[in-house]
């Protein structure tokens, strides 16, 4: 066997969806039967609508939700078989709203993994100064500040900081530029860009944003309707004909004429 | 009669009164407070218990607090002491406040900071102690300082079972038609309430989050 042979994707998969689907107790189906794989290292973007199950999807992973059918794995193991307080530990999570804790400042709230696992007070700070500064804020103003005194990029930048916290190899992010306007959330994109670069962890990103998951993801889920329309690297996606994906290229190019 | 003229006669007798009073309300409490916090909790947890719960505190709270004491005389154990009864019956009187404002600062906590915080792998025990009653506090103490407000007043009553307070005065001044006296214990009662009314606002004001 050649020290480079090609890893099988099974080998390769950190996050597989088998047949994964989530139903309401109303029965109501969010998400019906998805196959997918996520490869270690790579960056996957589900793209869709709002309401169209990619929130769901991605609270599947880090088992917010049980999938009501079918099975998630990560790292090899079904969710339902990882105590979900370690499976969350090891997984990064960054959300729309952010989620700070406005009763704790910057420090504390990006120190909170690192406190649950147990980390002595100087490695937490140390850790806190370090991934301000990876996030482009300066760790003199701002670790003793308070969410309310942040502006929303502020927060968004403490919000990728703190799930970055234990260094986990694994980062879901649901709408993480969602909230902000348009120019710093460009900004922060570009930021988020060199550093997922440096960092190479596996990270799966929701967003409803075309411009996004071109610029972010090196392979596009695209769901709509609770189904998984397709897999495509953003080349592909501009290309397909897959009437959604098309759809979305199609409001892209509106734009190239002005 | 003078006013130091009645307080000199009336004291030391007075100031007994209130520490009895103060001992009274205190007790009930930390009596509620250890009933109302976890019951309000369990509402914000279980919205299906807010019916029965909140329910049966409102319940209590229409309940004229002569007759609940007159009744509580003649259970058993509870009837056998004068304060162990006053602070069973005040203690149903306090905490209607305090598990409402229990469950509504719980409930009024961001959704997404619950979920973040999930999702960030801490269990249920440090959600609620690190970020849900933190959150709250400010709502749960403004439930204790009206159940306060509202416990030193009703423990005026206490006198007619004969636990003793500035009720005595009241009852006494009443019966013998003698106003000062009954002063005597009204005018204590007001003073404790109104500087247990600051001072709990005082403390909610600095626990109260940033926002």
């Amino acid at each position: 066997m050649s020290a480079h042979s090609e890893a099988s994707p099974q080998r390769d998969a950190i996050i597989e969806f088998r047949d994964a689907a989530y139903r309401l107790e109303n029965g109501q189906l969010l998400l019906s039967r998805i196959n997918l794989t996520v490869r270690r290292g790579e960056t996957l973007v589900l793209l869709g609508r709002s309401g169209a199950g990619k929130t769901t999807a991605l609270k599947l992973i880090n088992r917010l939700l049980d999938p009501t059918e079918g099975e998630v794995r990560v790292e090899g193991c079904r969710t339902t078989e990882w105590n979900p307080i370690d499976l969350r530990r090891h997984i990064g999570y960054v959300i729309q709203e952010t989620g700070l804790f406005p009763h704790y400042t910057v420090e504390q709230n990006i120190s909170i993994v690192p406190r649950l696992e147990q980390w002595p007070r100087e490695r937490a700070r140390a850790r806190a100064r370090e991934l301000l500064a990876l996030t482009g804020l300066d760790p003199n103003l701002f670790l003793s500040r308070y969410p309310h005194e942040l502006s929303g990029g502020q927060r968004q930048r403490v919000g990728v900081a703190r799930a970055l916290a234990a260094d986990p190899p694994i980062l879901l992010m649901d709408e993480p530029f969602g909230a902000l306007d348009p120019l710093t959330r460009a900004e922060i994109r570009g930021e988020f860009q060199a550093l997922q670069r440096r960092l190479g962890k596996t990270i799966v990103i929701v967003t409803h944003d075309t411009n996004e998951a071109l610029l972010l993801g090196t392979r596009i889920g695209l769901v709509e309707a609770g189904e998984l329309k397709g897999m495509y690297s953003p080349h592909e996606f501009m290309r397909s004909n897959e009437p959604v994906a098309a759809a979305y290229a199609a409001q892209l190019r509106v734009f190239n004429g002005i | 009669m003078s006013l130091m003229d009645f307080l000199s006669r009336h004291g030391s007798e007075i100031l007994q009164a209130t520490t009895q009073h103060v001992w009274l309300v205190a007790a009930t409490m930390l009596l509620s407070i250890a009933i109302g916090v976890p019951l309000g909790i369990l509402v914000a947890r279980r919205p299906w218990l807010s019916k029965p719960i909140l329910g049966s505190a409102n319940i209590a709270e229409t309940i004229p607090s002569l007759a609940l004491l007159g009744f509580f005389l003649t259970v058993p154990w509870l009837g056998a002491r004068a304060d162990r009864l006053t602070i069973a019956a005040l203690t149903l009187y306090a905490l209607l406040p305090i598990i409402r404002n229990t469950a509504t600062g719980i409930a009024a906590v961001d959704p997404a900071v619950r979920e973040a915080a999930r999702g960030m792998g801490m269990t249920e025990r440090q959600i609620l102690f690190h970020v849900e009653l933190p959150l709250s506090v400010s709502t749960v103490l403004a439930g204790i300082r009206v159940a306060t407000v509202l416990t030193i007043g009703i423990a005026t009553i206490a006198a007619a079972v004969g636990a003793g307070g500035l009720g005595e005065f009241i009852f006494r001044g009443l019966a013998m038609v003698n106003n000062p006296l009954i002063l005597a214990g009204a005018v204590p009662a007001a003073v404790l309430a109104l500087a247990a009314d600051f001072l709990l606002s005082l403390l909610e004001r600095r626990l109260r989050p940033a926002r």
